[in-house]
């Protein structure tokens, strides 16, 4: 190897060569350690820059699963519709960014360029609405309403429209079958917000752009059954945003199907009823006012006794849900959430609160009990109770002498329960509290009232119960107030706000003498009752009211069923749940409600009702019926509609007649029953995702005739006078 | 060794092929390790050319293999271009060089007339019949082999030690004209390759320090003063200004480099594989088949492709070096200088550029970017490297 010539170079030539040399691999090395600090040191940062190159996603919404009613009838489903989109990243690729392209297609659609040019423009902070705030490389809807024409005429002439499709495809419908709107219970989607969609980043399923959520109703509480999951594709693009392959293909799964316990059917003859019944109250003449009653709101709930799951629940004033799909117009969500129209969002069942009248006596009849009351005593029903200088007074100043708790509740005699509570009150130490039972108050909350039933549809109200601590805490937050409104001699406002702040963190007896009967400041939910009167009906057990009976996947292959849970037992022994029951058997023979249940087989299906008529300040009464047979239980309420009886009555039992397929005499066709007994098999689902459902016919309310002079006869006879009241 | 030779022959003397594998033969003498070296580099380069350009149907038409067909083609006539020049042996080409000098200087003149064509804002080129040729690539090879027949010519004859004032000025005005005239095209790129060659055949030659230092100097003042005089065209500008400040304008001048970037730092330790880079196959990159093509490697073979490529010129430059030690006449050693400064700078601005830590200029790696010029030129330089190793007297 050291075989090196002899050279006649210099020792310069020689060292200029090393020189040269040692420059040489210099230079190579920084080459190398630069490679290596990019490659090696910062390679991830330069991965991450290069994937937010080159890969873009296309999301293919997952369709969302349908609501279903008992039997399988859509409640909300989705509809084909013909979406016409136009695709940002094949108009840009033109000389004129497409406006050539837009302006054809506006003509074809009937809407004028600026419209669509808004429609596909993207939002930014400059840009106001309308615009899309999408991702550019999603097709960009310009219309869901294009007709087969308009599309026909976009496809077939592809060439005069690159970059535009006219596609089928699917957008929610409540369809309300057999025109059960069942507006609040199902609720609404909306698009999602910036907010939701950064807080669901990191959790296993995430938000895209393009999803619509559930706001309300079983759209929102089943929501994440619902929304199915996205089809995500990622494309690999090139410089020019070209397709060059895809990179990842993430199926989507379509939503799951939400079975409820609603029935179509028997919803819409609800939503009938109500309305009807509000329209009737409306022409009628309140004494007190001498107005004609309001009838603003109401709302009946009719739910399966032995499970708690709702059959119906209409709410009165409601709207049509398919006011949302598409995106809501201003000029629509302005008329649902204004105070003109009355607030029709809410759902009334729910959300809608107000003193329980007389429908509460079964809870103070309870107490009472508890207190050690015999349910069988007598007590005296005079015809009012005095208190200190005030008198309370009995319905119509009418009294029935010594008569048992039973009868108190079937002729609903107030001064048997002001006296009670009375009784109670001054047995808690009266004015001076000493370690007090507070036997109302606790039996009131023990039945479930003052919290949240939950029933799986979102916000519901808790309502109120009137005790210690409640006034102790809204005193404390208003006696500020109180004490500045307050005379002494003023007018009557004002004594009442001199009153409140002086002592308006004791419970009175006045308070608990009002409250004996359900009035004053106790607030109740419709569906709070209903699940207290199904507890009475069904031996005890307070269930949690359901609306969602199943989810059932897309093919119908997995079914989770949704069990009916509870909240606790009534805390009363079997006893008195047996006598109440005849009590309240009794109010529907020959109690407060025996006039509207005129011809009832009693024998057949035995009825328990109990009315009630809620006072409240400033406004007309608010009537309540609760009713139950073995298997459904019915609670209606009217806002300033009179009493309970008088404007619930004959939708109550229309609902019960087309139920059990009764005519208005009582006799019963089973053929025409809508559901004679709760509907306990699932719909089925077939694989290919179509539904078995049976058709539906629209509700032809009976023809109301004049009720013959013989019933009315029978009637009067069967109870104790036309108990025309509550 | 066996005596019996003292002095390989010339090759066409020689010629016959029965010796070429004969024990001492010229096969035999062949600096393996460079020519392996470079084979491996063109290889490659032929498949970074192919994943480079498959996609690119605006280049390629409907045929993927186009670039890859001609890119081993090219690599054929250099080849064969290397054997000619073993052959022949730089020797006889010594006395070819001045014919050799006239012949490229006039091609690069060419290029200022209207045959010339512009190519990425560089005037560099000429078509002649659909072929395009770029002379300042030639022009390489002429500077180098006319200033070293003029500076080694005394000190090979015996005369002087080192290259007398005189010689050194004839050699600079040898050099200077080409120069000049690729200034005028303008092919930046180019004239500064040619410098650094200038450079390095007056080291090797042992011309005496004042005519490097002034060399330097004269460099450095140089560019001071096309700099100020606005003799740069805007896009030159503009590439110096986004290599000072390369988040200036990553949409803009700055495009390049910045893609080119996140093309070889995507790449990592393994890189994404030979054709599943995002960067290359999205076409991110421009001119990404000739002056970046080291972004394809950086991108798809990772730390370990690309650096493998580093490490092979590493080895042709350190084979000519030896080869520049070990040659006994001043006129191969100045050749293989000028070789070493050739390959050394243009593949150091070359890869430094797609790395940022050098300006952008157009200049092709040698071996491993597509373009014909290029590639016969550095396979000429091999042969004249060779052929200083093959003619190099065998020690006794």
């Amino acid at each position: 190897m050291s075989n090196i010539p002899e050279t006649g170079r210099t020792p310069r030539v020689r060292i200029r060569l090393v020189i040269i040399q040692v420059l040489v691999f210099s230079l190579f090395l920084t080459l190398g350690g630069r490679l290596w600090y990019l490659q090696v040191r910062n390679g991830d940062e330069y991965a991450d820059e290069a994937n937010g190159n080159h890969v873009q996603r296309v999301v293919d919404p997952a369709v969302r699963g349908s609501i279903l009613d008992a039997r399988g009838v859509p409640l909300a489903d989705n509809q084909t519709r013909l979406v016409v989109s136009a695709s940002r990243t094949e108009l840009m690729k033109m000389k004129d960014d497409g406006d050539a392209v837009l302006t054809r297609l506006a003509g074809v659609l009937g809407m004028t360029p600026k419209e669509v040019g808004n429609k596909v423009r993207l939002c930014d902070d400059e840009t106001p609405q309308p615009c899309w705030n999408g991702s550019p490389y999603q097709p960009i809807p310009i219309t869901d309403e294009a007709t087969p024409r308009q599309a026909l005429q976009i496809r077939e002439r592809a060439e005069d429209f690159p970059g535009i499709t006219a596609e089928p495809t699917a957008v929610r419908r409540y369809a309300a079958p057999g025109g059960a709107r069942t507006s609040q219970v199902l609720g609404y989607l909306s698009p999602v917000t910036d907010e939701e969609i950064k807080a669901a980043e990191n959790t296993s399923s995430p938000f895209l752009r393009s999803d619509q959520v559930g706001r309300s109703g079983l759209e929102r509480t089943y929501d994440k059954y619902l929304r199915g999951k996205a089809g995500v594709t990622s494309y690999e693009v090139d410089k020019l945003g070209r397709v060059m392959g895809k990179t990842q293909a993430d199926a989507g799964t379509p939503g799951s199907n939400v079975v409820t316990s609603i029935d179509a059917r028997v919803q819409s003859v609800a939503e009938y009823e109500l309305n009807q019944a509000m329209k009737t109250a409306r022409q009628q003449t309140d004494k007190i006012t001498g107005r004609k009653y309001e009838a603003d709101s109401g709302a009946v709930v009719v739910l399966e006794s032995k499970t708690g799951r709702v059959v119906s629940m209409a709410s009165q004033p409601d709207y049509d849900p398919n006011a949302w799909v598409g995106g809501i117009s201003g000029k629509d969500y302005a008329r649902l959430t204004t105070k003109k129209s009355n607030y029709p969002l809410l759902n009334r069942a729910t959300q809608g609160q107000a003193p329980p009248g007389s429908i509460f006596k079964v809870i103070s009849a309870s107490a009472a009990v508890r207190a050690g009351h015999p349910f069988d005593g007598t007590y005296n029903c005079s015809s009012s109770y005095s208190l200190g200088n005030r008198s309370f007074k009995n319905f119509e100043s009418k009294g029935y002498g010594p008569i048992s708790l039973g009868r108190a509740l079937e002729v609903s005699c107030n001064t048997v329960f002001y006296a009670l509570g009375h009784k109670e009150w001054k047995a808690d130490g009266g004015n001076k509290p000493k370690n007090p039972d507070d036997w109302f108050y606790r039996t009131a909350k023990e039945f479930g009232l003052g919290k949240e039933t939950g029933i799986d549809l979102p916000n519901e109200v808790s309502g109120r119960i009137p005790d210690r601590q409640w006034k102790q805490d809204f005193w404390e937050a208003n006696k500020d107030a109180w004490c500045k409104q307050g005379k002494k001699d003023g007018d009557y406002a004002e004594r009442i706000a001199f009153e409140n702040c002086r002592e308006g963190n004791r419970l009175k007896a006045g308070d608990s003498v009002n409250y004996a009967i359900g009035q004053g400041d106790i607030l109740v939910t419709p569906i709070q009752m209903a699940t207290v009167y199904a507890a009475i009906s069904n031996g005890g057990t307070l269930y949690d009211p359901s609306v969602g009976k199943a989810i059932i996947s897309p093919d119908g292959k997995q079914v989770e069923e949704i069990k009916p849970e509870s909240h606790g037992k009534l805390p009363v022994d079997d006893k008195t749940i047996a006598n109440l029951n005849k009590a309240l058997e009794g109010v529907a023979t020959r109690g407060t409600a025996a006039w509207r249940f005129g011809g009832w087989p009693h024998d057949k299906i035995p009825m328990h009702a109990k009315t009630g008529t809620a006072q409240v300040y400033g406004k007309q009464t608010t009537g309540w019926l609760a009713t139950y047979t073995d298997d459904y239980t019915i609670v209606m309420t009217i806002s300033q509609g009179g009493t309970g009886s008088g404007s619930a009555g004959p939708a109550v039992r229309n609902i019960y007649n087309a139920i059990y397929g009764l005519d208005a005499e009582g006799n019963q066709d089973p053929k025409t029953a809508l559901l004679p007994k709760p509907q306990s098999e699932l719909p089925k689902i077939e694989p290919d995702g179509s539904i078995d459902a049976p058709e539906i016919k629209p509700y032809e309310p009976q023809q109301e005739e004049p009720p013959a002079p013989e019933q009315e006869l029978a009637a009067a006879l069967a109870g104790p006078a036309p108990w025309r009241r509550d | 060794m066996a005596g019996g030779f003292s002095v390989s022959g010339y090759g066409p003397e020689r010629g016959s092929w029965s010796k070429l594998f004969a024990r001492d033969s010229v096969t035999r003498r062949l600096d393996w390790p460079l020519l392996l070296a470079a084979i491996a580099l063109s290889l490659i380069g032929s498949a970074l050319v192919y994943s480079a350009t498959r996609n690119r149907t605006e280049l390629v038409g409907d045929d993927p293999y186009s670039y890859l067909f001609k890119h081993v083609l090219n690599v054929g006539i250099g080849l064969a271009l290397m054997i000619g020049t073993i052959w022949l042996g730089h020797r006889t080409l010594r006395t070819a060089v001045p014919i050799l000098y006239g012949v490229s200087v006039f091609l690069v003149l060419l290029v200022l007339t209207p045959l010339g064509a512009t190519i990425n804002g560089a005037h560099a080129w000429i078509n002649v019949g659909g072929l395009s040729l770029q002379p300042s690539e030639f022009v390489k090879v002429t500077i180098i082999l006319g200033m070293a027949m003029l500076l080694a010519a005394r000190v090979d004859a015996g005369d002087r030690d080192h290259p007398d004032h005189r010689t050194v000025v004839q050699a600079l005005g040898l050099a200077a004209v080409p120069i000049l005239i690729t200034m005028l095209m303008p092919d930046l790129g180019s004239v500064m390759v040619m410098a650094l060659i200038v450079l390095g055949v007056l080291l090797a030659s042992g011309a005496s320090n004042r005519w490097v230092f002034g060399l330097l100097g004269t460099g450095a003042a140089g560019a001071v003063a096309v700099w100020q005089l606005g003799l740069l065209d805007d896009y030159q500008i503009a590439r110096f200004a986004a290599f000072a400040n390369p988040a200036l304008d990553p949409a803009g001048v700055g495009y390049n480099t910045n893609q080119a970037r996140i093309a070889i730092g995507s790449g990592g330790l393994t890189g994404a594989g030979l054709g599943n880079g995002s960067q290359t196959t999205g076409q991110f990159v421009p001119e990404q088949q000739t002056d970046f093509i080291f972004t394809v490697a950086g991108e798809e073979l990772g730390f370990i492709g690309a650096g493998l490529i580093l490490f092979l010129l590493g080895v042709v430059l350190w084979r000519a070096c030896r080869i520049a030690r070990e040659t006994t006449e001043l006129y191969g050693t100045i050749v293989a200088a000028g070789i070493i400064a050739w390959f050394a700078f243009q593949s150091f601005e070359n890869v430094g550029m797609t790395l940022g830590i050098m300006p952008v200029a157009g200049l092709p790696l040698p071996f491993v970017s597509y373009g014909g010029t290029s590639m016969f030129a550095v396979w000429i330089a091999i042969g004249l490297l060779q052929s200083i190793r093959v003619q190099r007297p065998m020690s006794a």
